[in-house]
C-alpha cells in the first residue's frame, strides 16, 4: 500500500501537464487564496467596526454561527444548479464554489477580528483617548496593533478550514487537488487518493506555517509575551475549530 | 528538535489511527444498531444498491419492491456511487442485488470483451462474472451512454456520428465523469476506436446536471449522457450515432449475489424485466427527473399498474 | 414546502441517522481527548507534539477519511461505523488543545487552595481543575458540533445515509427543494446540538450564575 502510494507520488507522469501535480497544486491554491482574500476584504473591516463600536455584535455573531452551520457540500450544489446556467465560461465552474469557500471563511476571520478588538485593555484605550486621539486613530494604532494576533488566529484557522474543503469543489466539476481524491474515489485508484489527502495536508500545514512567520513577523514584539493569559478565555475559543492562540513556545 | 516534534505528532497520529483499527476490529456492537435501514443482508434478507444516479436508484426502488411483493424482506442503500464503488460492496456483502447494465458491466471484469450485440454481451458478461455473483434475465430496457451534442453544433461541424468526429475533436471539448479517463468506453475508447482525440476534457458527473448545463452553456462541446435521459429531447441535444458499437449493448440487468439468490427472489426479479422496456424505463424516468416524483413512488406505480406488487 | 411536508418521513430518519453520526463522536472525542489534553497539560514536552499532531488530523479532508478508513480498519465500504470513527477523529483534532487550554486556564492559586484542603491529585482534577475548564471545553465542543453537522453531510457522496442524501439527490435532478430542506435540517440541527451544549454547561457550571461570572 505505501509503495504504491510512494511509486503514485513518484510518477514522472504525475508532476507534468495541465493534470499534474504542480497544476492541480496551482489551481488549488488559486481558489483558496481568492477566497480567502475575499473574505478577509469583507470579515476584517466588518468585524473591526464591530469590535470598536460594540454594536451589531448580537446579530452578526448569530449571523456568523449559523453560517458556520451551512453545511458546504448543500451549498456548493444549491449554487451549481442556481448559478451554473447563468455564467459562462470557466468562471461558471469557480464562483459557486468559490461563494461556499468564503461563506465557510467569513465566521472566523470576522470572529477573530471583533474578538481581538474587543479584547483590548480597556486602560490602553483610555489612555490613547486620553492622548488626544480621534476614534479612528485609536482603532489604527492601538486597537488593530492589539487584535492583530487573533486577527491571525482567525484567518490561520479559516485558512486551513478552506485549504480542506476546496477539495468537495472538484465534485462540482473545477481542478484543485480534490480531483485526485474524487477521481482516485470513482476508480477506486487509493494510491490517488492518499497521494491526493497527503498534499492537502502538507499544503495546509505549510500555509499555516508561512502565517505563523508572517504573524511573527507582524505582531508587535511587545505583545507577543502577555497574550498567554488571555488567550484562554472562552471567547478565544470560540473564534474557530482550528485555533491558534500565540504560541508561547513559539514566541 | 524540529525533526522530533514532528516524529512524535506523527507518532501520535499512528497511534491514534490504531487505537481506533483496534477498537473496531472485534466484535463492536455499533456495528449492527448503527444504520436503522439495514440489517436485512444477514437474517435471509436481501439488500439492495444503487449507483448514484436517479435511473439506477429508480431501478433499485422497482426490484425492491418486486421483492417484498413476494415477502422477501428488502433493506436498501441506494446511491452508493460508481461501479468502481458498489462492486465491491457487493464482493464485502454491504449489498447483495443492484441494478446493472450489461455491456459496462462486461467491460469491468473482462477488458477485451468483444461482443456489441445483446444477446453476445449477455453470453460474455455470463462467462466474466466471478464464481459469487451472477446476472438473472436481461431486460429489452436500454440505456446506453451516448457522446451527446447541441444539435446546432453537431449540424454546423456537419456530425453525424462518432466518426465524424477524427478531423474536428482537436478544437473541441469533451465532458464526462472522472472515470470516463481511463475506462475504455470513455477517453481511451475514442481514441482507439474512432481515432477522436479531443482537446481537452473536463471531469463532471455521470450523465448528470453538471453535463447538461455544461453542455446546454457551451463549456464542453461533446458530453456524455444516457440515452434515456429526458433532457436529451428537452434541451435539443442529439445523441451521435455510435456505428463501430464502441458503446456496447446495455441491456438493464439484475446483478446479485449468488449465495443470496433463490427461486422466489429469481421469479420476481426475472418478472419485471419481462415487463421492462426502453420505452417504459424513459417514461419512467421522465417521472423522476422531470416531474420530480420519488423514485419509489414512480416505481410502486409502475408495479402495480403491471400487477407486479 | 409541499415537497417537505411530502418527506416529512424521510428528514426524520435521516435527521436521526445525521444526529447519531454527528453526536455520537462528539461524546466519544471528548471522552478521548480529555485524557490527551490532561497529559498535554501535565507533561510540558507533550503538549506541543500533541496539540499539533493531533490538529493534523484535521487537515485530512473528509472525503478521502470516509473512503480510505474502511481499507484501514477493516470494515464493509458502506458501514456507517466508517463515518463514526472519521467523525471522532475529527471530533479529538479539534477538542485535545481545548482541553488542554482549558485545564491550563485554572488558576494557580485555586491549585494550590484545593491542594492546601487535602485533596488528592485525582480528586483535585474532577473537582476543581475539570469543573473549572467546563466553559472553555463547551465552547470547543460548540465548534466541534457544528463542523461534525457540516463534515457527516459529505459522507452521502459515498451513499451513507443521512442528511447529506438529499444534496445529491436534488443536484442528480437539478431541483432545489431537497437541497434546500437539507441545508435548513443541517443548521437547525447544528443550533439544537448547540442548544444542548449551552444548556450541559450551565447545569455543571452552577457558580457562573451565582457570582454573575463572565462566560
Amino acid at each position: 500500500m505505501i509503495q504504491n502510494i510512494v511509486r503514485w507520488l513518484t510518477d514522472p507522469e504525475h508532476w507534468s501537464g495541465s493534470e499534474g501535480i504542480p497544476a492541480r497544486l496551482g489551481e488549488h491554491l488559486w481558489y483558496s487564496g481568492l477566497a480567502l482574500a475575499i473574505a478577509a476584504v469583507l470579515a476584517i473591516p466588518a468585524g473591526l467596526a464591530i469590535g470598536h463600536t460594540g454594536r451589531g455584535r448580537f446579530l452578526v455573531v448569530n449571523l456568523a454561527g449559523a453560517a458556520r452551520a451551512i453545511p458546504s457540500l448543500g451549498l456548493l450544489y444549491l449554487m451549481v444548479l442556481w448559478l451554473f446556467p447563468k455564467l459562462s465560461g470557466d468562471v461558471a465552474f469557480l464562483v459557486p464554489s468559490l461563494i461556499v469557500l468564503v461563506v465557510l471563511a467569513i465566521p472566523p476571520i470576522m470572529a477573530g477580528a471583533y474578538a481581538g478588538v474587543e479584547g483590548v485593555d480597556p486602560a490602553a484605550r483610555d489612555a490613547a483617548k486620553g492622548m488626544g486621539m480621534t476614534g479612528s486613530q485609536v482603532l489604527g494604532r492601538v486597537e488593530v496593533p492589539n487584535a492583530l494576533p487573533l486577527i491571525f488566529s482567525g484567518f490561520r484557522s479559516a485558512a486551513l478550514q478552506v485549504i480542506g474543503t476546496t477539495t468537495i469543489a472538484a465534485v462540482a466539476g473545477t481542478g484543485g487537488l480534490g480531483r485526485f481524491l474524487i477521481d482516485g474515489q470513482k476508480i477506486r485508484e487509493f494510491p490517488q487518493m492518499v497521494a491526493g489527502a497527503l498534499l492537502v495536508a502538507v499544503l495546509a500545514l505549510l500555509v499555516d506555517l508561512l502565517l505563523a512567520v508572517a504573524q511573527r513577523y507582524a505582531v508587535s514584539p511587545g505583545l507577543t509575551g502577555r497574550s498567554r493569559g488571555r488567550s484562554n478565555t472562552p471567547k478565544v475559543v470560540e473564534i474557530g475549530a482550528l485555533r491558534r492562540t500565540v504560541d508561547p513556545q513559539a514566541s | 528538535m524540529k525533526l522530533s516534534k514532528i516524529t512524535l505528532s506523527i507518532a501520535t497520529v499512528a497511534a491514534l489511527m490504531g487505537a481506533a483499527a483496534c477498537g473496531n476490529s472485534g466484535n463492536d456492537p455499533l456495528s449492527t444498531s448503527s444504520s436503522s435501514s439495514s440489517g436485512g443482508s444477514s437474517s435471509g434478507g436481501l439488500t439492495v444498491g444503487s449507483a448514484d444516479f436517479p435511473e439506477s436508484a429508480l431501478l433499485a426502488e422497482i426490484y425492491a419492491g418486486a421483492l417484498e411483493a413476494k415477502g422477501v424482506k428488502v433493506a436498501k442503500k441506494l446511491n452508493i456511487g460508481a461501479r468502481e464503488a458498489y462492486i465491491p460492496a457487493l464482493k464485502d456483502g454491504s449489498i447483495d442485488l443492484i441494478p446493472e447494465y450489461t455491456g459496462v458491466l462486461t467491460q469491468y471484469f473482462n477488458k477485451s470483451a468483444k461482443a456489441t450485440d445483446s444477446d453476445g454481451v449477455y453470453a460474455e458478461l455470463k462467462a466474466a462474472l466471478p464464481a459469487t455473483l451472477t446476472v438473472l434475465d436481461k431486460s429489452a430496457a436500454e440505456d446506453k451512454d451516448a457522446l451527446v451534442m447541441k444539435k446546432s453544433k453537431a449540424d454546423e461541424l456537419g456530425v453525424k456520428s462518432i466518426a465524424d468526429l477524427a478531423s474536428k475533436s482537436k478544437n473541441l471539448t469533451a465532458g464526462g465523469p472522472p472515470e470516463w479517463k481511463t475506462r475504455l468506453t470513455g477517453l481511451p475508447g475514442f481514441k482507439k476506436i474512432y481515432g477522436v482525440e479531443f482537446k481537452t476534457f473536463r471531469a463532471l458527473d455521470a450523465g448528470g446536471p453538471l453535463t447538461v448545463q455544461a453542455l446546454k452553456n457551451g463549456q464542453i462541446d461533446a458530453g456524455d449522457l444516457f440515452t434515456t435521459d429526458p433532457n436529451i429531447p428537452a434541451n435539443g441535444f442529439v445523441a451521435l450515432e455510435d456505428p463501430k458499437s464502441m458503446f456496447a449493448a446495455q441491456n438493464v440487468v439484475p446483478l446479485i449475489t449468488k449465495s443470496k439468490s433463490n427461486p422466489t427472489i429469481e421469479g420476481a426479479l426475472n418478472a419485471v424485466s419481462a415487463k421492462l422496456d426502453t420505452a417504459t424505463l424513459t417514461a419512467l424516468l421522465t417521472q423522476v427527473v422531470v416531474d420530480k416524483k420519488d423514485a419509489s413512488v414512480v416505481a410502486k406505480d409502475f408495479l402495480s399498474k403491471s400487477g407486479l406488487a | 414546502m409541499t415537497w417537505f411536508l411530502d418527506h416529512l418521513g424521510d428528514v426524520q430518519d435521516r435527521t436521526l441517522q445525521h444526529v447519531y453520526l454527528a453526536g455520537l463522536p462528539l461524546l466519544l472525542g471528548l471522552l478521548l481527548a480529555l485524557p490527551l489534553g490532561w497529559l498535554a497539560r501535565r507533561y510540558k514536552a507533550l503538549y506541543a507534539p500533541f496539540t499539533a499532531g493531533f490538529g493534523l488530523l484535521y487537515t485530512i479532508p473528509s472525503l478521502a477519511l470516509f473512503v480510505l478508513l474502511p481499507a484501514i480498519i477493516h470494515r464493509q465500504i458502506l458501514d456507517p461505523v466508517n463515518v463514526l470513527v472519521a467523525m471522532t477523529l475529527y471530533t479529538v483534532a479539534l477538542l485535545v488543545r481545548t482541553v488542554a487550554d482549558g485545564l491550563g486556564a485554572v488558576p494557580e492559586h485555586v491549585q494550590q487552595a484545593a491542594t492546601a484542603m487535602g485533596y488528592t491529585r485525582v480528586k483535585r482534577f474532577f473537582a476543581v481543575e475539570l469543573p473549572l475548564a467546563v466553559p472553555v471545553i463547551s465552547a470547543g465542543l460548540r465548534v466541534a458540533a457544528v463542523s461534525n453537522v457540516s463534515i457527516v453531510s459529505v459522507a452521502a457522496i459515498i451513499g451513507i445515509p443521512q442528511l447529506g442524501l438529499f444534496f445529491t439527490d436534488g443536484f442528480n435532478r437539478d431541483f432545489y427543494d431537497p437541497i434546500v430542506v437539507g441545508i435548513v435540517a443541517c443548521i437547525v440541527l447544528a443550533l439544537l446540538f448547540d442548544v444542548v451544549i449551552i444548556g450541559v454547561t450551565r447545569v455543571l457550571t452552577p457558580w457562573i450564575r451565582a457570582t454573575g461570572g463572565r462566560a
